[in-house]
């Protein structure tokens, strides 16, 4: 125990004396967490607009009101036709081309139905799908308004319509910075984590330190747990400080149970700092740590369901991110943050996890020899 | 049977040699280069013993085997009877390592230094104080200083003074004298000798040929081999020839023109002087040969010299015969 306290006492005096990493600590996941989620927006706004009316009709008009006042759409400008329309497509000055056809209003008086064309660029596919399917839908309910005005009432009750109300659990405005913030904070927490512990003992062997710790009759596993702990400690001021800002800067205050969270937390933490550790027992200078790190970080980010839901991922993409330890993560944040997730429901993620900073721990402490 | 085991457990304790290093080598990148071949020599009990041999020579290597962080390809070895591959937990207790290269903690005060590696050894600063009182008062003054910040003399010192603080049995030294001035490098030997008188066994390694001869005994070693291993006198008495040092007006033509003096003459620059090996030839006459030679070939201020070869000169025979 004397050997450890002292361990620890060396490793803060020396996490202390570097001012730089300390700020960076300290400051880095506040920035982003503030800077993130206002940036990384799922909503798709400012949809250029382009429209090919060949109508000039009041219900044209209408319909193209309806449009621009849904705040999505910005109107590009007005073509004569879908030929003079489609080449801004192709240089990306519009998203969406909408076509009106000649005698729109009076085939659907007349007639009761008429077609709409609508182009869409689809470089970019969560605009574009998003665009078209906001479109479609406030064309559908401006038909919905149409149609109220000339069937009477009494008949349109009559004829069958299913119309769907739907109501989002857990996030009712479909705030997506409630989706993001905690996702965010995950990867902080694992960046933090990860990066720190990999590239600590790697320094050591770089500067040659750990040769005068190889001669002491130290025990392999005082050292690493020297190591582990205070990046322990630092992983938990970053998640407290981290937790702060959403609840002052997003309004989201955890709904389930702190504790619960915490516990999870710590052992994450175990988890992505045996992982550090674990890595810089294979490199030889902090380069090489940083470099193998960085590859784990992007599939663990990636993969992690923060940016595509892992449901959604091929089978054998599913399976890799069953080896994840972010996804767990971000998936327990979820639940407890947004969910109110209590200690049973998050059971088995945290047997997972146990497990996960057995195996990496273990791992560290087995590869990391004394002799060469 | 039981008294055989009982003298193996004893041996341990009453073995006269301190280390008994027994045909170790060691090859690196798959034995494409060795380092060590097929190495043996011991060292007693209270011994200042010195590992003397150009860079890349193989002493390092030796080093780290005999601290435990490196294990041989084959051979053995013992460090206080303890075996290098078997009771390496024995040997990291009782012996202090210096690596060649600084590698205490830069980021940590000389105080802090020595208080971290005392607690690794499950002792104090305090309780050894004695050993490393009269190295440690010289760097007191700068006890707050991080020893990132020190210089290089100052450096050596704290790193021995760490290296002594568990009241090592053998204290292992790899070059602790490279890089360091010729002020520090004098002090540096008087405090080994000092350590040595109170009973501590003192490997060292040094590419300086000077300090050989402050040394108990040496092992002189080239390409992982080992030459000869004797006491420094020995050495030197063991020189087959007599060595004159020569010198002329012009000393440039004189190294160009010395090997055409006969074939069986090995001559090299050495210092301000040429030393010229006499090899089988007899003295006095090559002296007098030699003027006449120079004298012939138009020379000024013409001198030869008899000298008793250096270690340096020794080295040079071993390697050129």
């Amino acid at each position: 125990m004397k050997t450890i306290k002292f361990l620890l006492q060396k490793e803060f005096k020396q996490i202390f004396r570097n001012k730089a990493i300390l700020v960076l600590i300290m400051v880095m996941p506040i920035v982003q967490l503030i800077i993130l989620p206002l940036a990384a927006d799922y909503e798709v706004k400012n949809i250029n607009l382009s429209v090919v009316d060949q109508d000039h009709s009041p219900y044209s008009r209408q319909l193209i009101s309806t449009i621009t006042a849904s705040g999505y759409f910005r109107l590009q400008g007005y073509h004569p036709s879908i030929q003079e329309a489609y080449p801004l497509i192709e240089q990306d000055k519009s998203d969406l081309i909408l076509e009106i056809p000649q005698g729109f209003e009076r085939n659907l008086i007349r007639e009761g139905k008429q077609q709409l064309y609508i182009a869409v660029n689809a470089i970019n596919g969560t605009k574009a799908g998003l665009g078209g399917a906001y479109l479609t839908r406030i064309i559908r309910d401006y038909n919905q308004d149409v149609r109220m005005e000339w069937i009477p009432p009494t008949r349109f009750q009559a004829s069958p319509a299913i119309e769907i109300v739907s109501s989002n659990r857990f996030n009712p405005l479909l705030n997506y910075q409630f989706f993001m913030v905690p996702g965010i904070l995950a990867i902080l927490l694992t960046m933090v984590g990860g990066f720190l512990s990999a590239l600590n003992i790697v320094k050591e062997k770089e500067i040659g330190t750990i040769e005068q710790i190889n001669v002491t009759p130290i025990k392999k596993h005082h050292f690493i747990l020297g190591k582990l702990i205070p990046f322990w400690v630092l992983g938990n001021v970053v998640f407290t400080l981290g937790l702060l800002v959403s609840w002052l800067v997003y309004g989201i205050f955890l709904q389930g149970n702190l504790l619960a969270m915490y516990c999870f937390i710590w052992v994450f933490l175990f988890a992505i700092l045996g992982f550090g550790l674990l890595i810089s027992t294979y490199t030889d200078t902090q380069q090489q740590a940083m470099f193998i790190m960085f590859f784990f970080m992007m599939v663990f980010i990636l993969m992690g369901g923060l940016f595509t839901t892992i449901e959604s991922m091929p089978g054998w993409a599913k399976m890799i991110s069953r080896l994840n330890p972010v996804s767990y993560l971000i998936t327990v944040m979820r639940m407890i943050i947004l969910k109110g997730s209590g200690w049973i429901d998050i059971l088995p993620h945290m047997g997972i996890m146990l497990l996960f900073s057995g195996i990496l721990n273990g791992w560290a402490i087995w590869n990391y020899r004394k002799t060469s | 049977m039981v008294e055989h085991s009982a003298s193996g457990a004893g041996s341990s304790k009453k073995s006269l040699n301190m280390i008994a290093v027994n045909h170790i080598s060691k090859t690196y990148n798959g034995g494409a280069v060795k380092a060590v071949n097929d190495v043996s020599f011991t060292v007693d009990r209270g011994e200042l013993f010195g590992l003397i041999g150009p860079d890349g020579a193989g002493k390092s290597s030796i080093f780290r085997m005999l601290t435990t962080l490196l294990l041989p390809d084959s051979g053995t070895a013992t460090v206080n009877g303890y075996n290098i591959v078997t009771n390496y937990q024995q040997i990291r207790s009782s012996v202090g390592y210096m690596p060649g290269r600084f590698s205490l903690y830069q980021d940590l005060s000389i105080e802090e230094n020595l208080h971290f590696f005392a607690t690794l050894f499950n002792t104090t600063v305090e309780e050894n104080y004695h050993l490393i009182a009269d190295i440690y008062v010289q760097i007191a003054p700068f006890k707050k200083r991080r020893a990132g910040k020190l210089s290089g003399g100052m450096k050596q010192k704290l790193a021995l003074c760490c290296a002594l603080i568990h009241k090592p049995t053998v204290l292992f030294l790899d070059e602790p004298t490279t890089g360091v001035d010729p002020v520090s490098r004098k002090e540096f030997w008087e405090m080994l000798g000092r350590l040595k008188r109170q009973g501590i066994t003192i490997v060292v390694s040094t590419p300086y040929m000077d300090e050989a001869s402050l040394c108990d005994r040496i092992a002189l070693i080239q390409q992982g081999k080992i030459l000869s291993v004797d006491t420094p006198q020995q050495i030197i008495a063991a020189y087959p020839d007599q060595l004159y040092a020569v010198k002329a007006a012009d000393m440039l033509r004189l190294v160009q023109i010395l090997p055409t003096f006969r074939p069986s003459v090995n001559s090299y620059l050495f210092g301000e002087y040429i030393h010229v090996d006499a090899l089988d030839i007899n003295g006095d006459g090559l002296k007098d040969d030699l003027i006449r030679f120079l004298d012939a070939e138009g020379f000024k201020g013409i001198e030869v010299i008899p000298i008793s070869p250096t270690i340096e000169d020794c080295f040079i025979k071993m390697l050129t015969s």
